[in-house]
């Protein structure tokens, strides 16, 4: 969505916010939509992360004031408020992952896209950076667009799921609609409960929906055994 | 055998990293270490192949204290794979990063030709051999990284994160392989915090938290220990989770993968397989 960021052959259109990004910078583009990359690394360079998330703001031509408020604010809302004297080389990849994220957050952009942003974060991190995400979309109405192979861990808070194969899309729906046979046969990885209920069904057992998150599974499991 | 005794680390200026760790890896063990964002645990493997030395205590690798030794020694039997990989890929193409090793160990460009051959079909890799490393996709650039290190043989093998950016076909591939390579005899170590990816490949977990072993016992265990992994940061596998909440029909949440609990959960409503 940042063609003029990579080399490469494009065609079509793509409009971002009623801008057509063929005709605007990378700069303009950049306080609508916030990029937060898969390796945090490529993405903080500064002596301190307190300088690093504040820099976004600071490009934007905010007050001093504003700008300190909102670098605050993106520490807490990711957790790393101690960490913010540390030169990013010093912490470790999850920790940084949380800056990138922070630094991103800082712009408060309309739209915000993550590119694997859990991939180095323990689990119980990376469920914290997810209902962060999910709290940005849900409070301040920016709009997330998330890249993920673990759908276990985003079928609680996605509204769609898009699915990508060999550069076209091929499935779009909500979690429920996806995760289907032709998206394990792309090689999706299905939420292992979701799999778990496909292989009761192929034993004969009926359920009246197909779960997506481990509640819904056992929730249905639960109505079974109490039979 | 990777042994360590009171090993502890600190880089300067930085609290320590590693603060007393006793730990023995005997040949051909498949170990998963596991504990919250710095809990150590990439510090740790650095220090099995001598890139980071103990600031006390010490580490000996196949009897060898790694303090009387080489990175270059070590390195042809401890094969490290880096969790960002490009700390590690510096080659115009796939293939020449492949042989950079093999050259460096001074082998025949035969029997280079022929290894980095093989390595290149098993890590589905063959396609892009005459790629640049660098315009693969990060999951990708990710199986060169192990590729590059497999390819000399090593014994003992580290792999940090190896499942991150991999989807769910290639992760299958890689737990193939991972289980291949420790059928063959090999040490394989993974760093990870993929409960999904572990509770399918049952290791031995050893599980850190701040700078010490908090826990050392089969997946099974280790991975439905509330205490434990609330105290690293972890969180249920989700057959483990779910199997928790069905606990009051005596469902085992020792269950942690699809297959077993599928046989549980039959068996529970009456129905043999």
């Amino acid at each position: 969505m940042i063609p003029n960021f990579y080399s490469g052959d494009f065609a079509g259109e793509l409009v971002v916010d009623g801008m057509n990004v063929k005709e605007r910078t990378t700069a303009e583009l950049a306080a609508h939509v916030g990029l937060v990359f898969q390796n945090p690394e490529n993405q903080l360079f500064s002596l301190s992360i307190e300088r690093d998330v504040a820099f976004g703001p600071e490009n934007m031509g905010l007050s001093r004031d504003e700008t300190r408020k909102r670098v605050d604010w993106a520490l807490d809302a990711t957790g790393i408020t101690n960490l913010k004297d540390k030169p990013p080389y010093e912490l470790s990849g999850g920790q940084q992952q949380r800056a990138a994220i922070a630094a991103v957050l800082a712009m408060q952009p309309k739209v915000i896209i993550l590119d694997e942003p859990t991939s180095f974060l323990d689990p119980k991190s990376a469920l914290e950076i997810l209902e962060v995400v999910s709290t940005l979309n849900k409070q301040l109405g920016i709009t997330i667009v998330l890249v993920e192979h673990r759908l276990d861990i985003v079928s609680r808070h996605a509204n769609r799921v898009i699915v990508m194969d060999d550069g076209k899309i091929v499935l779009d729906g909500t979690p429920r609609e996806v995760y289907g046979e032709q998206a394990r046969l792309i090689g999706i990885g299905l939420p292992r409960v979701t799999t778990l209920f496909h292989l009761l069904r192929k034993e004969g057992l009926e359920f009246s929906q197909t779960p997506t998150t481990v509640d819904e599974a056992a929730i249905e499991l639960r109505k079974m055994l109490n039979r | 055998m990777i042994q360590t005794e009171g090993l502890r680390f600190a880089y300067p200026t930085y609290p320590e990293v590693l603060r007393g760790i006793d730990l023995t890896v005997s040949d051909g063990e498949f170990v998963a270490i596991m504990g919250e964002n710095g809990a150590g645990k990439t510090t740790l493997v650095k220090t099995f192949n001598g890139l980071l030395l103990p600031t006390a205590g010490r580490v000996k690798v196949d009897d060898v204290d790694t303090r009387e030794s080489s990175v270059a020694r070590l390195s042809k039997d401890v094969g490290l794979v880096f969790q960002n990989p490009d700390h590690q890929l510096f080659s115009e193409t796939v293939r020449e990063e492949l042989a950079f090793s093999l050259r460096n160990f001074g082998y025949s460009e035969d029997t280079i030709e022929r290894r980095v051959a093989t390595i290149l079909e098993t890590l589905d890799l063959t396609r892009y051999a005459e790629s640049s490393p660098f315009v693969l996709s990060g999951g990708e650039r990710k199986r060169v990284a192990l590729a590059a290190v497999l390819v000399w043989n090593p014994k003992h093998i580290i792999l940090d994160e190896p499942t991150i950016g991999q989807d769910y076909q290639q992760k299958d591939r890689l737990r193939n392989f991972i289980v291949q390579l420790n059928a063959q005899g090999k040490t394989v170590i993974i760093i990870t915090h993929d409960v999904e990816f572990v509770a399918e490949c049952r290791p031995r977990i050893v599980l850190l938290s701040k700078g010490l072993v908090i826990g050392d016992a089969p997946a099974e265990d280790l991975l439905s220990d509330e205490q434990l992994l609330e105290k690293a940061s972890l969180t249920r596998p989700q057959i483990g989770a779910l199997m928790h909440q069905l606990r009051d029909f005596g469902l085992s949440n020792h269950m942690i993968d699809v297959y077993s609990a599928e046989q549980a959960i039959l068996q529970a409503l009456g129905r043999r397989t």
